[in-house]
């Protein structure tokens, strides 16, 4: 058996580059050791597969009706989370997903949002210039911020402004012209056009280039003077350093530790500027290969002391609790359901609340999303048939876990090797103690006992971070 | 029936994602408005008209009669110097009252902190949505969040009554206030506490409500009726907040713009009569206002981001009219394209904080600035 430190650790880097691990695979994990893992991550084998996409067709075909379903959309996203054996894929892509923002609340055509997440999964670790290039040609992103209505004579500066203020740059690193001109060099980067829903019903978009609806003339772009096309603003501004720090702060405050809100970058240091300095020099040395950042990231020993200093988003606390008790990993039919949850708690995935995404860190918490954290984590566990909690409670009476400490430290490593302060093990142990120490003959009294300790677990403030 | 003073009471509604200013109060003698508006303008004969140069956008009906009985008030050419054209930063902007800085306290989260200093009332605040919106983001100020007022609880799924009663025993320990935390930690406790008193108060809020008004199927209706709810079971919540989303018009504005406000006029006079029917209300005002308007010539399909918009206040309370100036449509008047705000923000705030609620504003909307007399 591996020592618990290594386990703590290795569930630390779970739960950042995927949505948490069990005590079985986290021993495996550890077995093959730290660094073999974070590589694997980076650079899955070739015979992983993503989300069991086949056995969820076949359960649940509606997650890929043409035009999908929203809510279907995100069962089928929240699955891929839950049951994929790439699991930094899956979470690049949600990483994508709060920078590059796109909502279903616009595009009324779930699967164009589907699309553009598979495109993360392929892309998300890929060379940043791709990625950014691709996107700038996704169907979803030209119809949320508008391209499609770009012209060469009626200029749409959506997609040009938000592609240097939230994709690359930043705020404040460019003038109203260079978003004038970066806006001219995306004319004609269109979709087919969007016909009306009746009476064709949704049909599935495709990236179209208009040569007679671009504007060749010159531009003055960041200094630079030129005929520029879409490809070459591109070009241009990856080569930013303002591009470098602000990607790489995104990076950090997804992986590592939280942020000030987006809006504040411009004026708040970071929290590490030592460390986003070695990411940006890692970004840029490597020709923009966010795998790089990644792996330099993971493998960091900042990273490694980083536990628990970041708010879970929902979309983690739900996959999150969902693979731990072991739901759904076989398409279910209550994954429609479940699937609403992270938006329960502010975070319809899928559908940000806009083009800026989700604000994130202690932003998560306010009454009613803590309210519906604690609560979802509570009816989970309680559901002690569940093959994840089978086996965590079977783990426990093999191990012999007898007195009420036991048990409380049993149920904190099966919940991420969770680290209490000493006010709140002092309650909760006070808690377990008034039960007095476990009665494994009566299984299914102590299997309840098991699901009310952790859903008290679940409702700590510790719990709440990542 | 009550004939005593109530509280004063504000409801805000957020149109987020800038809600077209010329699109909605349409200078419709203006032959600037039809020659900027060749795609996603109004015929002449759709608009409703107001006075002799300005009009309602056609599905604004419910609202224009409100304003017929005088309790609407329309705020034009509200905004800022300088507008970023942002949404993220001129929301901000909007809610912290900050728009040469990042600001990190909201005014109506300041609001709540007057009303309530020593925080004797959790429910002082009350944002109806996910989330919580800036403006009501104050440190230590408890905001509750609603989403949906049937099933608001903790720990709703322990069903043996004493096991849950010890289960949020330990709770409220475990949540109560350490020396010594950090700020994230002290958030979480104090959040946590908030709800768990706020989700046992608010409870009978719908047990003790009845009501013949059938409000429409939409959120921001639903979110209304929940307000409705609150307001009168009498638990002493001041500051109500919701939003509706998203005005962010920059394409297909010619059908998305009247759902939109559709939406808007119908929940608004839904809220109205409800609380119409329950004798109550004249303690309650409503405020809707928006990020940013948008440009003035539209893009063939829709409307960029711009600079000056308008707001309303609406309520018994409310001195109905047109208030403040439409700024210029004259190309020479205008910036990048927009029109230029003549009002700021700030003012609007300043007298709901001063003469609805008595407050000093100056810490509130950081400064003064010049009020408008929309108040009776």
């Amino acid at each position: 058996m591996s020592n618990k430190e290594d386990l703590a650790l290795m569930a630390h880097l779970m739960r950042r580059a995927g949505f948490g691990a069990n005590r079985e695979e986290l021993e495996a994990l550890v077995a093959k050791g730290y660094d073999a893992v974070v590589d694997e991550l980076v650079d899955p084998p070739a015979d992983r597969h993503g989300g069991k996409a086949e056995l969820l067709l076949r359960y649940h075909p509606g997650v890929l009706l043409p035009g999908g379903n929203p809510v279907m959309g995100q069962a089928n996203w929240l699955y891929n989370m839950v049951s994929t054996d790439k699991p930094l894929e899956e979470k690049i892509a949600l990483f994508w997903h709060h920078v590059f923002a796109t909502g279903n609340s616009k595009l009324d055509n779930c699967d164009q949002m589907l699309t553009q997440i598979e495109m993360f999964r392929e892309l998300g670790m890929g060379n940043y210039q791709d990625l950014i290039l691709e996107l700038s040609r996704n169907p979803a992103m030209i119809y949320w911020l508008d391209n499609n209505e770009n012209h060469r004579d009626a200029v749409n500066e959506n997609w040009g402004r938000e592609l240097l203020e939230l994709f690359t740059m930043g705020v404040s690193n460019y003038t109203e012209v260079d978003v004038r001109e970066a806006s001219r060099a995306f004319t004609g980067w269109t979709i087919t056009p969007k016909l009306p829903r009746q009476p064709y019903g949704r049909y599935p978009w495709r990236f179209e280039y208009r040569e007679e609806d671009h504007d060749f003339e010159e531009k003055t772009f960041l200094g630079q003077t030129g005929n520029f096309n879409g490809e070459d603003i591109i070009d241009i501004v990856v080569k930013e350093p303002a591009t470098a720090r602000f990607i790489c702060r995104h990076l950090y405050n997804f992986f590592v530790a939280d942020e000030p809100q987006v809006p504040a970058w411009t004026i708040e240091p970071a929290r590490d500027e030592e460390a986003l300095d070695a990411m940006c020099n890692v970004f840029e040395e490597s020709n923009y290969e966010i795998r790089e950042v990644l792996r330099f990231m993971f493998k960091s020993e900042w990273f490694k002391e980083a536990r628990f200093s970041k708010i879970k988003s929902p979309a983690e606390v739900v996959a999150s609790t969902m693979k731990m008790v072991g739901a759904y990993e076989f398409p279910d039919p209550g994954l429609a359901k479940i699937c609403r949850e992270p938006g329960y708690m502010g975070q319809d995935i899928l559908d940000p609340p806009s083009v800026e995404g989700w604000h994130t860190g202690s932003e998560w918490i306010n009454s009613g999303s803590l309210l519906a954290r604690i609560n979802f984590v509570a009816d989970n566990v309680n559901k002690t048939s569940l093959p994840g909690m089978q086996t965590i409670i079977s783990h426990m009476k093999t191990e012999g876990i007898n007195t009420p400490q036991d048990l409380l430290n049993s149920c904190l490593d099966h919940m991420g090797f969770l680290e209490l302060s000493s006010e709140t093990r002092e309650q909760l142990s006070a808690h377990a103690g008034a039960g007095g120490n476990m009665d494994w003959s009566d299984e299914s009294a102590a299997s309840a006992r098991i699901a009310e300790m952790m859903a008290l677990i679940g409702a700590t403030t510790e719990f709440q971070f990542a | 029936m009550t004939s005593t003073k109530k509280d004063p009471v504000i409801v805000v509604l957020q149109l987020t994602g800038g809600n077209d200013y010329m699109n909605t109060v349409i200078p419709y003698n203006d032959p600037l408005y039809y020659e900027n508006r060749p795609n996603v303008g109004y015929k002449m004969e759709d608009i409703i008209k107001v006075d002799d140069t300005l009009g309602f956008m056609p599905s604004m009906g419910p609202i224009k009669e409100m304003y017929d009985q005088g309790k609407v008030a329309v705020i034009h050419g509200i905004g800022y110097p300088d507008s970023p054209r942002s949404h993220f930063r001129s929301m901000d902007i909007w809610h912290t009252c900050e728009p040469d800085k990042v600001g990190t306290e909201g005014w109506a989260g300041r609001v709540a902190r007057e009303l309530d200093p020593n925080k004797e009332n959790v429910l002082t605040a009350i944002n109806f949505g996910h989330g919580l919106p800036r403006a009501l983001a104050v440190p230590g100020v408890p905001v509750a969040a609603i989403s949906d007022l049937g099933t608001y609880g903790l720990l709703t799924g322990i069903s043996d009554q004493d096991q849950r009663a010890k289960a949020l025993d330990l709770f409220s320990r475990m949540y109560s206030p350490t020396v010594g935390g950090s700020f994230v930690t002290d958030y979480l406790r104090s959040t946590g506490t908030e709800a768990m008193i706020g989700a046992d108060i608010v409870k009978v809020a719908p047990e003790r409500y009845s009501s013949n008004v059938e409000y429409p199927s939409s959120a921001i209706a639903q979110h209304l009726r929940d307000i409705a709810q609150v307001y009168m079971a009498d638990l002493g919540t001041r500051v109500f907040y919701t939003q509706h989303a998203s005005f962010d018009t920059h394409a297909g504005e010619y059908a998305a713009h009247p759902a939109l406000w559709k939406d808007i006029s119908e929940g608004v006079s839904a809220f109205f009569e409800d609380l119409k029917e329950h004798n109550t209300g004249e303690n309650v005002i409503m405020y809707l206002f928006s990020e940013f308007g948008r440009r003035v010539r539209d893009n063939g399909s829709g409307t960029d981001h711009g600079a000056a918009g308008v707001a309303f206040a609406i309520g018994d309370a409310i001195k109905g009219g047109m208030y403040g100036e439409y700024p210029s449509r004259e190309a020479k008047d205008l910036e990048q394209g927009d029109l230029v705000p003549n009002y700021d923000f700030r003012g609007a705030y300043t007298t709901i904080v001063e003469d609805w609620f008595g407050l000093d504003s100056n810490p509130i909307v950081n400064g003064n600035f010049e009020k408008m007399s929309y108040l009776k």
